[in-house]
């Protein structure tokens, strides 16, 4: 233990306060320029991906073509084919980003996140359930060789969306209505949400024991996650709803800092904490619900991100919250476009690319925060 | 301010640990609550706050009731400091600025900042200002906590056990301080104590807890030797060494203590849970 403290000084502590406060306003300002980065390079990064690809367009072309000077086969290649898309990665992997800081903070685990909550697999219970039994998925042949929301790859797409919405939204229920009535700990919620995985998973495998091998195919061509798949009223909805729940927890960053250091502290600072536990992580499953039903399962990306925000800003969610959807869009948005890029004359999934990104991450916080 | 509890009922899944208890604290005081684990010295300091809801009486607020008065409000009269805590990954100026939670809308203003930097200078805080609250030692770390409650501006502090985990050294030191700060800001506290020493030191007044109900208020000159025998169960010699009166505990008594380890045990689980 370190030796003493320095005694409260008299004369001079008004001058020591206002350099604390000028110390800490400089860390303050560093984070918003670090955000403020961020954002720019997002943009960027989002006008190079809308330029990239078998047909070649310079940025520029498609910054005109964003200010509707375009026309022809430019401008349907950009609004209808690229643009969805790169909008899809952006608002899907900020709002999974987010979701994934939320749960983890609302359920005190840095391992907590939709994915560990049992909410994909019961999109993909959902999903797996229209296809093989509303016959709701003849994939097509063309999907895997095209990109484009064009070409969608199930007839039916919302019967699947609809039931693996379902599906999710029931993980979420089940947890939520666990939680309120045992008044579960955070991490009793987290050991329920392993046993509905586990209860979804079966469940899963005994519709595939009654279907096909096309159902089959189907049904995992589903669960691998691609943000191609929507076109622009799916992607507004979806938008809509992560842009309500990112305002939620702005409005609520505080909240989430109190309780990060106890409930009981949290509470003694006038926090409803089982209020704040139960909407916030019905937010968060909401938008995270809709991002699978729409996209299908994107792994890891809301375990990854906010870590990563973590490294960069610390633990305030003053930075944090927004800083966690950044960091979901840019890597959603760099992974979509390496794999479009990658598989020669079609794409490859991008749930495919965030597993292998997230797999080893997850094992590495293990390895270092369980000394 | 005044604090004042009326027939303060509380039950764990029926099991009475308040049962009745009427209490009145007066502006400035420092009030030592000491007994027995189980007792209900915790369950009454959460009591205080409202971080547990009593199933019958009430406390009042110089004259309103707590039961209905806003969480933020509440936070803005009383600071409560917790004994489980979290280590938070914040450093210490946020970690003290969330104290101003209650008083704060939607963005921190100058005011706030200032009476953080005031706070962590009258802690002795101002040199770790940016470091990570989990870099601290357990002394700092404390300090840093009740830094919080104090930026809260409270007019009365609520101190679950807050030198059980320093060294002695740190217990001297928080002790000293917190009855500066108190003084300097004239707010009171009540104070959970194992160390009857530490009270005896410190406090202006004690309160005695024995299975839910009021054994004894006093000032720490009126402690008998009987009077902890008969909370504790342990015969005790006081003795003034120093200039201070301290208590030196003799062999236990034969049966075990009332509301021992198995009642501590079951009431902290099932605290645990109603979070």
């Amino acid at each position: 233990m370190k030796a003493s403290l320095a005694e409260p000084r008299g004369p001079d502590t008004g001058r020591s306060t206002a350099d604390v406060i000028a110390r800490y306003l400089s860390a303050l300002k560093r984070r918003y320029l670090l955000m403020g980065a961020l954002t720019v390079l997002l943009i960027a990064l989002a006008l190079q991906a809308v330029a990239l690809g078998a047909y070649d367009l310079s940025p520029l072309k498609v910054l005109w073509a964003l200010l509707g000077r375009a026309e022809g086969p430019q401008a349907a290649v950009i609004w209808n084919i690229r643009l969805p898309r790169i909008v899809a990665a952006v608002v899907t992997g900020w709002g999974l980003g987010l979701s994934g800081l939320a749960t983890q903070t609302l359920l005190r685990n840095p391992l907590a996140s939709p994915f560990t909550l049992g909410i994909s697999h019961g999109a993909i219970f959902g999903a797996a359930f229209a296809i093989v039994f509303l016959g709701a998925g003849a994939v097509s042949a063309s999907a895997l060789h095209t990109a484009g929301p064009a070409d969608f790859m199930f007839s039916g797409l919302y019967a699947i969306t609809g039931l693996a919405f379902a599906g999710a939204m029931s993980a979420t229920v089940v947890i939520l209505i666990l939680a309120r009535l045992r008044k579960m700990s955070p991490s009793a919620v987290i050991l329920a949400g392993v046993a509905m995985s586990s209860l979804f998973i079966s469940g899963t495998i005994l519709i595939q024991y009654f279907a096909t091998e096309i159902e089959i195919a189907s049904v995992v061509f589903w669960t691998f996650g691609d943000v191609a798949r929507s076109s622009w009223g799916e992607i507004l909805l979806l938008g809509l709803v992560t842009l309500a729940v990112t305002l939620y927890f702005l409005r609520r960053r505080w909240e989430l800092n109190a309780l990060l250091a106890g409930d009981d502290s949290a509470q003694g600072l006038g926090v409803s904490v089982t209020r704040l536990r139960l909407t916030g992580m019905f937010l968060a499953t909401l938008a995270t619900a809709l991002a699978n039903a729409f996209h299908g399962v994107i792994a890891f990306l809301g375990l990854l991100a906010p870590h990563i925000a973590r490294r960069m800003v610390g633990g305030d969610h003053r930075f944090l919250v927004p800083l966690s959807g950044l960091v979901g869009a840019l890597l959603l948005l760099a992974a979509d476009t390496l794999g479009r890029l990658a598989v020669g004359s079609g794409t490859l999934p991008v749930g495919v690319l965030t597993s292998f990104m997230g797999a080893p991450l997850f094992l590495y916080l293990l390895l270092k925060d369980r000394p | 301010m005044t604090l004042e509890t009326r027939g303060l009922h509380f039950s764990y899944n029926g099991r009475p640990v308040l049962a009745g208890l009427s209490l009145s604290l007066a502006r400035g005081e420092s009030v030592g609550i000491l007994g027995v684990n189980g007792a209900g010295k915790s369950t009454l300091l959460r009591c205080l706050n409202r971080n547990l809801k009593p199933q019958k009486g009430a406390v009042l607020v110089e004259g309103r009731n707590l039961a209905d008065l806003s969480g933020e409000e509440i936070a803005r009269l009383l600071g409560y400091v917790p004994q489980n805590r979290f280590t938070d990954p914040l450093n210490v100026f946020d970690s003290v600025l969330l104290g101003r939670k209650p008083h704060i809308k939607w963005q921190a203003s100058g005011r706030d900042l200032q009476v953080v930097a005031e706070v962590l200078a009258q802690m002795g805080l101002e040199k770790l200002a940016m470091r990570p609250v989990a870099s601290l030692s357990g002394g700092e770390a404390q300090k840093v906590v009740i830094a919080r409650a104090l930026a809260q501006e409270p007019r009365m502090l609520l101190l679950d056990e807050p030198t059980s985990n320093l060294d002695l050294r740190n217990q001297l030191e928080l002790m000293r301080l917190l009855g500066r700060v108190m003084k300097d800001k004239g707010i009171g506290a009540a104070v959970c104590l194992h160390d009857i020493n530490l009270a005896l030191r410190y406090m202006t007044r004690l309160v005695l807890l024995k299975e839910g109900g009021i054994k004894a208020i006093l000032t720490p000159e009126q402690l008998s030797p009987e009077l902890i025998s008969e909370v504790y169960g342990v015969e005790v010699i006081l003795a003034q060494v120093a200039g201070h009166r301290v208590v030196i505990p003799q062999e236990a008594r034969g049966e075990p203590a009332e509301g021992g380890l198995d009642a501590k045990l079951d009431r902290e689980t099932v605290g645990h849970d109603s979070n």
